[in-house]
């Protein structure tokens, strides 16, 4: 039995809250607004927690990157079975500028510190929609990656990932340890249970710095401006098919 | 020296317990916010879809009130030691609230179970009594109910005319005992009986009788207006017998164990209360956005404004109440007349708010297609049981002159 599976958990605006762009353009509005966990991270969660009742793993760690409030997604991992939580804090202007790229190299050196076998993350988040941490960690690391995962089984030494890709479902083998991203029919997460949460709050969450890792999240990205999507014009309808060709023409797409 | 840093660190400890409480009522804790968050998630993703059928084929929710069962809600308050999820009363009322406001029906459902017949046992209960009555009743698999109420008395509780005779080493019940909630799906009950006529209120005893059990039958499944996924009807006790065992706290100890026990219930239909005010609410918003009338969203008309409002102040001071109530049952002090007033605060609430909901949405909120007319329906209850409105009154009125008493 391995030891450990590290996922990686983001606090993210929650998915039902209308997004405002601040009126400076400089990126949406999230003072004040509700905040939870991405959702493809819970199905990362349900997947290593599923693992470990499966006597595959012994312990599932949860990592998140961000100011003192990342704690409470750490403490919801928690209350779904994680055993206990690390908190990498990163404040001010250096969450703000915080992407894939520091993040794989933060969970890289994670995994390292911590003998990880398994680094299980959700394919993207949505409030970025980067879909990159994951294949840059395993690519730091060097080790084998199984992307958009809908199915993950234990064959023997290795892990039988099924993907879901553009052409339908491919699946694959690869030697642990791995780095695995959710998609969304890899599971359904649990409900974190009352006696869960409450034996949540007996379990440990250490912080620790980037530097502390050896890591520098200095951006080498810079956001020049934030804005809403056009509004949607109505559409018009036609009646036969030559209208609609006749309409194309028109507008001079064809 | 010593003794006065002894004296300013209790002071302070003293003050932040204080302070804990009072944010509680404008935040609350880490804790409660992880819980509400699954009771809210399953209420979306579970009740939702489902309450508008319950409610049309009067059906019990067996297989969610087993999920919510596995999820801890049936037994928030027991300990862990029993198999409960070992919570406080806060929790209990947030979940409530978070259920109800999905289907009122599940709601006193949990509530029942935890604070009518979980209650009582809890507080009252001998070791074995908890171990017999409490665990089974943790997982969703059984739930119990409580039989106060017969067809001759529901207001008037001390004139309880179910009568408990002792035989040798048995209990021997008869009487009917009425609106009785959870009943048809219930698996024991807690039922109030005489057990020395001329004592009065002082002669009534509290006896555990499990379901189904000879002697006891059920009259028919009353047709609501609301709440109708939750049986309502009659126990009937017919030379029923128990072991002695079965007796409840002492004898005579019973009407003291329904009023302590509907105390704390009051706070579980307080928060079914505001979870029909809350549902309603959100559906006359969201319709307010999205109606147009005279060219603009009926939200933009100020008449539709001040009634959101009020619907807005109406639940969110009952909400308050309702949860210094549960403040104050945690902190173990007196709650009587706080629990009272959340009681009478909340089912008002509920049924002014989904009155005025229904109002909103006009034509819509009249028929089926829209949520609003079973708020309506299953709000109204809420001012009768646990406790009539006028009742609520008499408890707070009594306790208000005790407070000024000469």
């Amino acid at each position: 039995m391995s030891a450990r599976v590290l996922v990686g958990v983001k606090r993210v605006i929650d998915y039902a809250v209308k997004i405002r762009v601040k009126p400076d353009h400089t990126g949406v509005v999230t003072d004040g607004v509700k905040h939870s966990m991405n959702p493809f991270c819970e199905i990362a969660v349900e997947e290593a927690v599923k693992l470990k009742e499966k006597k595959l793993f012994k312990e599932v760690v949860a990592v998140s990157c961000g100011p003192q409030q990342a704690q409470e997604t750490i403490r919801t991992a928690l209350a779904m079975g994680a055993d206990r939580g690390i908190h990498v804090e990163v404040s001010g202007k250096d969450y703000e500028a915080l992407g894939p790229l520091q993040v794989s190299k933060i969970l890289a050196a994670l995994a390292k510190k911590e003998e990880a076998n398994l680094i299980i993350l959700g394919k993207q988040a949505i409030d970025d929609d980067c879909n990159q941490t994951g294949q840059m960690t395993a690519a730091l690391l060097d080790w084998p990656q199984g992307t958009f995962a809908s199915e993950v089984t234990m064959d023997g030494e290795k892990l039988k990932v099924v993907r879901e890709i553009d052409g339908g479902l491919e699946t694959i083998k690869i030697k642990m340890p791995a780095v695995l991203t959710a998609d969304l029919r890899l599971n359904t997460p649990r409900y974190a249970t009352l006696p869960n949460i409450m034996k949540a709050k007996k379990k440990k969450i250490t912080t620790v710095k980037p530097g502390d890792l050896g890591v520098d999240v200095s951006s080498r990205l810079e956001v020049l401006n934030v804005e809403e999507p056009p509004q949607r014009q109505a559409g018009v309808k036609v009646e036969t098919v030559d209208d609609l060709v006749g309409k194309l023409r028109e507008a001079g797409k064809i | 020296m010593a003794a006065l840093f002894t004296a300013r660190r209790a002071l302070v400890v003293a003050a932040g317990r204080g302070v804990r409480c009072l944010s509680q009522l404008a935040e609350l804790p880490e804790l409660h916010q992880m819980m509400r968050q699954t009771c809210r998630d399953y209420a979306q993703k579970e009740l939702v879809p489902i309450a508008a059928q319950l409610d049309k084929e009067h059906k019990f929710p067996a297989k969610q009130v087993r999920e919510l069962g596995a999820l801890g809600i049936m037994a928030i308050e027991v300990p862990e030691s029993l198999g409960g999820a070992g919570m406080d009363y806060l929790a209990y009322s947030i979940a409530v609230e978070e259920l109800s406001r999905g289907c009122a029906s599940t709601g006193v459902i949990v509530s029942v179970n935890n604070s009518l017949y979980l209650g009582p046992v809890l507080k009252f209960g001998t070791d074995e009594q908890k171990r017999q009555w409490i665990t089974p009743f943790t997982t969703g698999e059984k739930v119990g109910c409580f039989a106060l109420s017969e067809p001759g008395n529901g207001s008037d509780a001390g004139a309880a005319s179910t009568l408990a005779r002792q035989e040798g080493d048995e209990w021997v019940l008869n009487g009917t005992k009425a609106w009785i909630t959870n009943c048809w799906d219930a698996s024991a009950t807690v039922v109030f009986a005489t057990t020395d006529k001329n004592l009065k209120h002082k002669g009534i005893s509290a006896f555990l009788v499990p379901m189904p059990h000879p002697g006891l039958s059920l009259g028919k499944k009353e047709d609501k207006l609301g709440i109708r996924a939750s049986s309502t009807a009659n126990i009937i006790l017919e030379d029923c017998r128990i072991p002695l065992g079965n007796m409840l706290g002492a004898r005579g100890m019973g009407f003291k164990i329904a009023m302590q026990t509907l105390d704390s219930g009051r706070i579980g239909i307080a928060s079914q209360a505001l979870g029909i005010a809350q549902a309603a609410l959100d559906c006359a918003a969201d319709y307010a956005h999205k109606r147009t009338a005279f060219g603009a969203p009926i939200g933009k008309l100020q008449a539709i404004q001040f009634k959101l409002a009020d619907m807005a102040l109406a639940t969110e001071s009952a909400r308050l109440l309702t949860w210094k109530a549960s403040l104050l049952r945690d902190a173990k002090k007196p709650f009587t007349k706080e629990a009272a007033m959340a009681k009478l605060a909340a089912s008002e609430a509920a049924t002014f708010v989904s009155h005025q909901a229904i109002q909103v949405l006009g034509g819509m909120g009249y028929v089926t297609d829209m949520p609003a007319e079973r708020h309506y329906r299953d709000a109204r209850i809420t001012e009768i049981y646990e406790g009539t409105s006028e009742i609520q009154r008499l408890v707070i009125a009594n306790n208000v002159l005790k407070e000024y008493q000469q």
